[in-house]
């Protein structure tokens, strides 16, 4: 932005004293709210320096680490797989089996109890209440806790990744889904009635074919979100990439690391593009 | 001015049934059409499920042992709650919260470090994000590089990070800290430039018409404009922080996660289930103190 040989400017830098007396509310903060302001900014800076002292924030150990990182990114390079590219694919191919089962599974079990926790759908007000806790308590389990609960239940592998990625976005999405059932219009569902349909066939008729398409977007949402959880759930033993990863990472095989990194970078990239693709043409360009 | 309104008369009409061949064409017309419809809800579906069958496979799905332990699951999440006779309560409640004092400095310690890492992402995206916006950026290439950068950072899971940082910097909480932080920073900067491209334009062309410098258009025609959107995101993402900080321990990165891990593992079920409640109690109270503020500091801006 090259900045504008303005008169203005000069003139009003000239004439400043004059401008401060005729505009005098122009130039003042009201004391309130500059305390306010000051409060604020004290709160949150003595917050943030108490938790650097907890937390034992060092600034040696800072640029020491900073120095080994810098260390580590020479190591890295030129990203290779050093022969195991196929072992790599296949452990990203898992990946994206993990996640895409993780978020069809999650959708098909939210899909109904989402509608127990829609307002327009179940008027009983404790029901609704219960059910949406129960969403929020679920999504506040991190999907690496549930993914240690079902490597408890089902063994080491991607099978419990991808329960874990399941559970972990049935709140999640069961929220989103309620969310959407209820801003849905109302006048298909009371043509369906008028016309002698019974409460069902309103859901089939009236309800679902306008929620789909916003339903189908959110799941697509959480899919591209799902592929990046997914490559780290094989941190404790629960399937695809995440596991070679861990090992390479422990033995410090950086330029493994680095390539796997890359794949995981492209892999991402290329499901946001296709994902995003099919949003468009599902719910239109006008939506977003 | 008084309207006058014309008096209209509306002529009754009569509809003459269709010609029989045209009604034939029409209904078979809507067949074809329903039929086409059908056809594609049925690909989609055989699509969909070519698309389960080869990730069950990649996956490793086994129905029969999920069958066989669902069961396992219920029964582990049985286990886990401890026996709590109503005679003996408040001995079998301090039997199950044994570590309440350790487990709670360790809760504040993971609370401290979503804070802090939110703080330190904040402040890395507000820096780039106007660098990143379509509208503001001072140049082309700038811009790419700053988006890349965002890209890679949100991308690359907290976790990931906090791996390779745990061998560079040492284990301990401040691993966790910088890995959540580097993360925020990509999710939070795509999210406030989404925010700066979408601000009124005609401040950012007063303060330019004044020779005002790109920091000074920044800081008087933009930033009063998105603050509270940036604070209401910022809110959101250490909800979000919050929960990835209770897993950092997991890899030796601080905070509540290592003693869950140890739990978990060791097969300790009381211990388990009172960390979890724990941390269930705290994400949920957090989400909705959040959610309060948030609509607070939106509503105000848009009483203003």
């Amino acid at each position: 932005m090259n900045r504008p040989a303005s008169s203005l400017r000069a003139g009003a830098l000239a004439d400043l004293d004059g401008l401060r007396r005729r505009h005098p509310a122009a130039f003042r903060t009201p004391p309130g709210r500059r305390l306010a302001v000051a409060v604020t900014l004290a709160a949150v800076v003595g917050l943030a320096i108490l938790a650097m002292v907890r937390l034992d924030f060092s600034l040696m150990r800072l640029l020491d680490g900073v120095g080994r990182l810098g260390d580590f990114a020479v190591l890295m390079l030129p990203p290779s797989p050093h022969g195991q590219f196929w072992t790599f694919l296949r452990a990203l191919g898992e990946t994206l089996g993990i996640a895409f089962l993780g978020t069809l599974a999650a959708s098909v079990l939210a899909l109904p109890v989402a509608f127990l926790a829609a307002r327009n759908v179940v008027p009983n007000p404790f029901l609704r209440f219960g059910v949406r806790r129960g969403f929020d308590v679920i999504r506040s389990v991190d999907v690496l806790i549930w993914a240690l609960i079902w490597i408890n239940v089902v063994g080491l592998g991607p099978f419990a990744g991808a329960l874990a990625i399941a559970c972990s976005d049935v709140g999640g999405l069961g929220k989103l889904f309620s969310e959407a059932i209820e801003t849905a219009d109302r006048k298909p569902q009371d043509g369906v009635a008028s016309a002698g349909g019974s409460a069902l066939h309103r859901v089939r008729f009236g309800l679902l074919p306008g929620v789909l398409p916003v339903l189908t977007s959110q799941m697509l949402y959480f899919f591209e979100s799902n592929t990046r959880s997914a490559t780290i759930i094989g941190i404790v033993g629960a399937g695809g990439i995440g596991q070679y990863l861990t090992e390479l990472i422990r033995v410090l095989e950086l330029q493994q690391v680095a390539f796997l990194v890359l794949m995981i970078l492209v892999t991402v990239a290329v499901i946001d593009l296709i994902s995003g693709r099919i949003r468009r043409a599902i719910i239109g360009p006008a939506a977003h | 001015m008084a309207v006058r309104i014309e008096p209209v008369r509306i002529e009754p009409v009569r509809i003459e049934p269709l010609a029989p061949e045209r009604a034939a064409a029409l209904a078979g017309a809507y067949e074809g059409a329903v039929a086409a419809s059908r056809r594609r809800s049925l690909a989609i579906l055989v699509a969909l499920l070519a698309l389960v069958l080869l990730a069950g496979w990649l996956a490793e799905v086994r129905p029969l042992t999920l069958a066989e332990n669902i069961g396992g699951f219920t029964a582990y999440l049985g286990r886990l709650v401890p026996p709590l006779a109503p005679a003996t309560l408040p001995a079998d409640l301090a039997a199950w919260y044994w570590g309440l004092p350790k487990w709670l400095a360790l809760l504040g310690e993971t609370l401290l470090m979503a804070y802090l890492a939110t703080l330190l992402g904040g402040i890395g995206a507000f820096c780039l994000c106007f660098v990143a916006a379509a509208n503001l950026a001072p140049s082309r290439s700038l811009r790419f590089l700053a988006r890349r950068f965002l890209e890679v950072c949100r991308t690359v899971p907290e976790v990931v990070f906090a791996l390779i940082f745990v061998i560079a910097f040492g284990l301990g909480p401040m691993v966790g800290v910088l890995a959540l932080a580097i993360h925020s920073v990509g999710a939070l900067g795509k999210l406030f430039s989404e925010v700066v491209e979408n601000i009124d334009l005609k401040p950012v062309e007063g303060l330019r018409a004044t020779g005002a410098s790109w920091v000074e258009t920044i800081r008087f025609a933009v930033v009063p404009q998105v603050l509270s959107n940036f604070a209401s995101y910022g809110l959101l993402r250490f909800e979000i922080n919050v929960r990835g900080a209770s897993v950092m321990g997991f890899v030796g990165a601080g905070g509540i996660g290592q003693e869950l891990l140890v739990a978990i593992r060791n097969f300790y079920n009381a211990d388990v289930s009172a960390i979890l409640l724990m941390i269930i109690l705290t994400v949920v109270a957090i989400d909705l103190a959040t959610e309060r503020l948030r609509h607070a500091i939106l509503g105000r801006e848009a009483a203003r």
